[in-house]
């Protein structure tokens, strides 16, 4: 069990890294907002609490695997790799530029701790089976994560492989989907209804959690339990709030794709210093 | 005349008869050489997608079952979840006909293999007009073109049964993605165990008494046709005859040269003109030494049902529009 301060030092990592996905974004002039913002907490969660993993041995053989399926979310990825100590946080702010290590879409080769090339949309849960069945042929203890969205569940290359997990009974493989019922062109349920997502997971021989995406204490509960089930691939549905931490962008799903400009920007730091985590924060 | 380097059999221009006894299918070369790494690396996996016995794995499922993985009728996941092997050390092979495998996992590989530059190797079974009477569904014309396009990639093109199993075992070896391009019919075996074969290495497989006037670049089982239209012409026009089993990397020395040398070229490939053998090598000697080349390929068409002989005659690759095409770039190389 975490105690309250644990979780509250888990907070205000997530309130940093959300402050660091504006900074960078706005920096950038381009990119995804609303994701990221909304996959902070658990984010947080991961590279705070669940990996096994060591940022200053990011090929450190044993270390839990973490798969970026959706790709675009990557400021997420980069901000929380940063603040835990991958590389320096004001690296963050090259995301998308020329040179950079940061590219607007993850490159397994350009950035030592990533654990894929991810942005074209389905890809990730295949490569995550993968990497379970070969932990498994090789006796490894290692776990699998892999983050997908919900929209991305629109492709076929993710049923296959939710097929695939569930016919090899890949027990070391945690799927965490982000949804936050948003996609490009509008709403989930309107572009291409995803519901019942739980009951068509249980159909494919998964075990199915839901949770609180912005409840750091039940992440890390959820994700935990996930470990105990040995028979089968866990996925955690989060149900999660585009644009979390800004209440003018939380649910817009126009934010999907876009950067905020260097005013929006502002009043958003602004305001993600009023969360909480942000105003106990002893660091700051 | 054949050249005594390449140590190929010696009664490959017997009668027909004869020669049927030495018909091999790539695809049988290449499962012959599953078995071989089987026992020599254990970190060697297959993935199938359903076509085990087609593809020629069957034995090494029957063989190493805890390194044999059952994909189903689905090539994109077949590419992704060899990513993730190959991720975690493994030698993933993924194999299936070349019109879904590289054809309909196209971006797969492109983004979890190739710009991940990952080890997995893409067998591509069923290529060319050969498969025959399964029509031109399943008749890959175009995956020399979206392999050979991809940073990263070798691209591997084996004439017979034996150099496929040898290049299967360099396809293992090498650090990085291979497709390896195989066959459904059974093709002349050219090579012995002695021929020499090396990545990115074209090999002179007959030269003529006198300089050659014509060099042929041919890639596949259709190099067994360019011998013999060579073999033909051998009186008239004095032909080169070079392998080409690596597209990419290119032999660029070597096919400069021998371009150079002759003064004329014909390329020779069971696959769409656009993209493929020839227009890697025309990519090379536009740039670094203009000859004229006449380009025997499928133009712009899609196969069709058929037997594979008659389909080659049909679509113009056999040996006599190989003669042809030799006897036209001589003829050019005069004006």
């Amino acid at each position: 069990m975490l105690s309250d301060v644990d979780v509250l030092r888990i907070e205000e990592r997530a309130a940093a890294i959300r402050r660091t996905i504006i900074e960078m974004l706005v920096a950038a002039g381009s990119g995804h907002t609303a994701g990221p913002l909304g996959m902070a907490d658990i984010f947080a969660a991961l590279y705070f609490n669940i990996l096994n993993h060591d940022p200053a041995h990011p090929d450190w053989a044993e270390r839990d695997r973490l798969v970026l399926s959706n790709g675009h979310i990557a400021p997420v990825r980069y901000a929380a790799m940063a603040h835990a100590g991958y590389f320096p946080v004001e690296e963050c702010l090259t995301l998308r530029k020329f040179g950079s290590r940061l590219q607007g879409h993850p490159e397994r080769l350009r950035l030592p701790g990533l654990e894929t090339t991810s942005g074209p949309l389905g890809e990730g849960l295949g490569q995550a089976a993968g990497m379970a069945l070969g932990a498994r042929m090789d006796g490894k203890k290692f776990r699998i994560y892999c983050c997908l969205s919900d929209g991305e569940h629109d492709a076929g290359n993710v049923w296959e492989s939710v097929m695939f997990a569930g016919a090899n009974r890949l027990g070391n493989l945690t799927a965490i989907i982000d949804r936050n019922n948003i996609q490009i062109n509008g709403y989930t349920e309107q572009v291409m209804p995803l519901e019942g997502l739980r009951a068509k997971y249980e159909a494919f021989n998964w075990h199915v959690l839901e949770v609180d995406g912005h409840n750091v204490a039940a992440i890390i509960s959820t994700i935990n339990q996930a470990k105990a089930i040995y028979e089968k691939p866990t996925v955690i549905i989060a149900h999660t709030i585009p644009g979390k931490g800004v209440k003018e962008i939380e649910f817009d799903y126009r934010w999907h794709g876009k950067p905020p400009t260097k005013e929006e920007a502002k009043k958003f730091l602004h305001e993600l210093r009023t969360l909480r985590g942000k105003i106990t924060s002893e660091h700051e | 005349m054949i050249n005594s380097d390449a140590k190929l059999r010696e009664d490959i221009f017997e009668p027909t008869a004869s020669v049927a006894k030495a018909m091999e299918a790539t695809r049988d070369g290449f499962g012959k050489a599953l078995l071989e790494l089987g026992d020599s690396n254990p970190n060697v996996v297959v993935l199938c997608a359903d076509l085990a016995e087609s593809t020629r794995v069957l034995p090494f499922k029957e063989k190493y079952p805890e390194r044999y993985v059952e994909l189903g009728v689905a090539e994109q996941n077949l590419a992704t979840v060899a990513a993730g092997l190959a991720a975690v050390g493994k030698v993933p092979f993924i194999t299936s006909y070349a019109t879904f495998s590289p054809g309909r996992n196209n971006e797969q590989i492109r983004t979890t293999i190739a710009l991940n530059q990952l080890p997995v190797k893409i067998i591509g079974s069923h290529a060319g007009l050969s498969v025959g009477p399964d029509g031109a569904t399943h008749q890959a014309l175009e995956d020399i073109a979206l392999m050979r396009v991809l940073p990263n990639m070798v691209v591997v093109s084996p004439c017979d049964a034996e150099e496929a199993r040898k290049a299967t075992r360099a396809a293992a070896a090498h650090a990085g993605p291979v497709y390896v391009r195989l066959g459904r019919a059974a093709t002349p075996t050219m090579t012995t165990a002695e021929t020499p074969f090396e990545f990115g290495k074209a090999q002179t497989v007959w030269s003529s008494e006198h300089a050659a006037e014509v060099v042929v670049f041919a890639t596949g089982p259709l190099l067994y046709n360019a011998l013999v239209a060579a073999k033909e012409l051998e009186h008239r026009v004095p032909v080169e005859v070079i392998n080409i089993h690596t597209i990419k990397p290119l032999d660029v020395e070597s096919v400069v040269a021998a371009a150079r040398a002759a003064g004329a070229v014909v390329t020779v490939e069971e696959h769409q003109a656009a993209g493929g053998l020839g227009s890697a090598i025309a990519e090379v000697l536009a740039a670094e030494c203009p000859t004229p080349i006449e380009f025997v390929a499928v133009k712009n068409k899609f196969g069709q049902s058929g037997e594979p002989g008659e389909l080659l005659e049909y679509y113009g690759l056999g040996t006599t529009a190989i003669s042809k095409a030799i006897e036209k770039a001589h003829a050019r190389k005069q004006q």
